[in-house]
Order: C-alpha cells, then structure tokens, then sequence
C-alpha cells in the first residue's frame, strides 16, 4: 500500500480533529477531538514504521528496524492514558464550580 | 482489487465517517460511540499492517479503558442534546474553513514530495509488530523509559484524585 495513502489518511483525521477543536464549545468533545489527533499520528507512526522495515529487509532479512516506531506508538498511548485521568478530573472539577461543560465559561478567569 | 486493497478502503471510509460523526452528534453520547468507530477502524488498520500487538493494546486502552471514562463523565454530569452549548454559525464556519485550508495545504505538500513517492508500507507481512519482537526490545532497550511511565501512572493517579477531591 503506498505510504502516501496512509499520510493523507492521518492528516485527514488530524485535521478533522483540529475542526472539532475549533467548532465545538463541549470541553469533553474538544478532549475528545484532541485523542482523535493522537490516534492519527500514532497510524502514521506505524505505517511509516512498516515501510522503514520494508527497506531494511531487502539488506537483512532478520532486522528489527521499525520495532523502535511501534514502541514509540506505545508509550503515545500509556502517556495518553495518563492524560485522559488528568483531563477528566479536571473537567470535572469545571463542571462542579460552574455548572456547565461550556468552554466560554472559562473566560472569567481573566479578572 | 485484493483483499486488502478492499479492507484498506473500507476501514479508510469507516474512519472518516465516523470521524466526522464525532463532530456532528449533537448529543455527546453519540460522539463517544463514533469516536469508538474511529478507534476500532485504526486497530484494524493496524492489523492490517501487522501490528498485532498495537491493535489490541489500542482496542483495550482506548475503545475500552479511556472511552469507558470518557462515557462515565459525560453521565455523570447528566448532558445530553439539550444541554449541549452552541457556537453561532459564523464561528462554525470559520473553523471548519481553517481545518480545510490546513488540510488542503497538506495533502498538496504530501502530493508533491518527491521523496515519498513509491515508497510502500509493508502490509499483512513482516514480524516487528509481533508481542514477541516488541517485548524483547520493551524490556532490554526500553526497560527505563517503561519503568518512569509507571512513576508518570502513579502521579496521575494522585493529580486525578487530589483534582478531584472534594475540599
């Protein structure tokens, strides 16, 4: 599969994540939006990951090129993890003080 | 058209719809079960591309573990199409004139890049993706990076509940 199939697919969801983020008001769906770009690099981490070993095992037929991507890939996600209990104890903490998931409600921290 | 042509396309559409439903839910519900869709779409892209163990730890940390939270908030706060804030029409518009425009100028820088062309990703073969490569090179070359991402889950844990906490 030509790896440009692949990169247009990740920009494509990255930059429908990026239109969630800049439309929706929802402070969950904007976290949301911001996870759908993580997965789309991550995608795009492994397909270039496959074709980094596509090269190198036409030179070495038993090379673990491309293994170093995957992990990458993985520690994307144990950290998005990490992110996403920190994100939503904070949102809920949000909703506790005012009442509303709406992200224009945060404008009063401005005085 | 072989058989992975037709997986690649169909879970390529999948992904998009579905990506796209997320936006257009107006009940936030509905947004976590697309963003579900998303997410198993790209697990079976990695299967495609023989990332075994990417596409289940994707299918249990994400569609299962971070989704299932994502879920728990939004009913425990009870919101639903009614309660959902609007932007006004021309705000709208104008986000989604920016993502097309960066999505636009992608794509054509992606069109011209002479240094991608003809490069293919291996798809349905080779072994990296396999636990038994991963785990080898997780626990000899990157068994430090491993062991501070359980200080960063244990720091976490103490942010969310000492955010959380009622005072």
């Amino acid at each position: 599969m030509p790896i440009q199939y692949y990169i247009g697919l990740a920009a494509t969801l990255f930059c429908i994540g990026i239109t969630g983020v800049l439309i929706r008001r929802n402070a969950i769906i904007i976290f949301m939006c911001i996870e759908l770009m993580l997965n789309a690099v991550n995608l795009l981490l492994v397909a270039f990951s496959k074709m980094h070993y596509a090269t190198a095992f036409i030179r070495n037929a038993n090379t673990t090129a491309g293994s170093d991507a995957q992990l990458f890939v993985f520690f994307i996600m144990v950290v998005a993890a990490a992110e996403v209990s920190v994100g939503l104890a904070i949102i809920v903490m949000m909703y506790r003080n005012t009442h509303s998931v709406d992200v224009n409600y945060l404008n009063r921290l401005k005085n | 058209m072989s058989i992975t042509v037709v997986l690649f396309w169909f879970l390529t559409a999948l992904a998009l719809l579905s990506a796209i439903m997320v936006l257009l839910s107006k009940n936030p519900v509905h947004s976590v079960l697309w963003l579900i869709v998303v997410f198993f779409a790209i697990s079976g892209h990695y299967i495609l591309l023989n990332a075994q163990f990417l596409a289940i730890v994707n299918l249990i940390v994400y569609a299962g573990a971070i989704m299932v939270l994502f879920l728990f908030v939004i009913m425990l706060m009870n919101l639903n199409a009614e309660t959902e804030p609007q932007k006004n029409t021309w705000l709208k518009l104008a986000g989604a004139i920016s993502g097309g425009s960066l999505l636009l100028i992608l794509v054509s820088v992606i069109r011209s890049a002479t240094d991608m062309t003809g490069r293919t990703a291996q798809v349905g073969e080779g072994n990296i993706g396999l636990i038994s490569n991963l785990g080898k090179a997780l626990f000899s070359e990157y068994v430090v990076p491993f062991e501070i991402s359980s200080v960063l889950f244990l720091s976490a844990m103490v942010g969310a509940v000492v955010i959380g906490k009622k005072d």
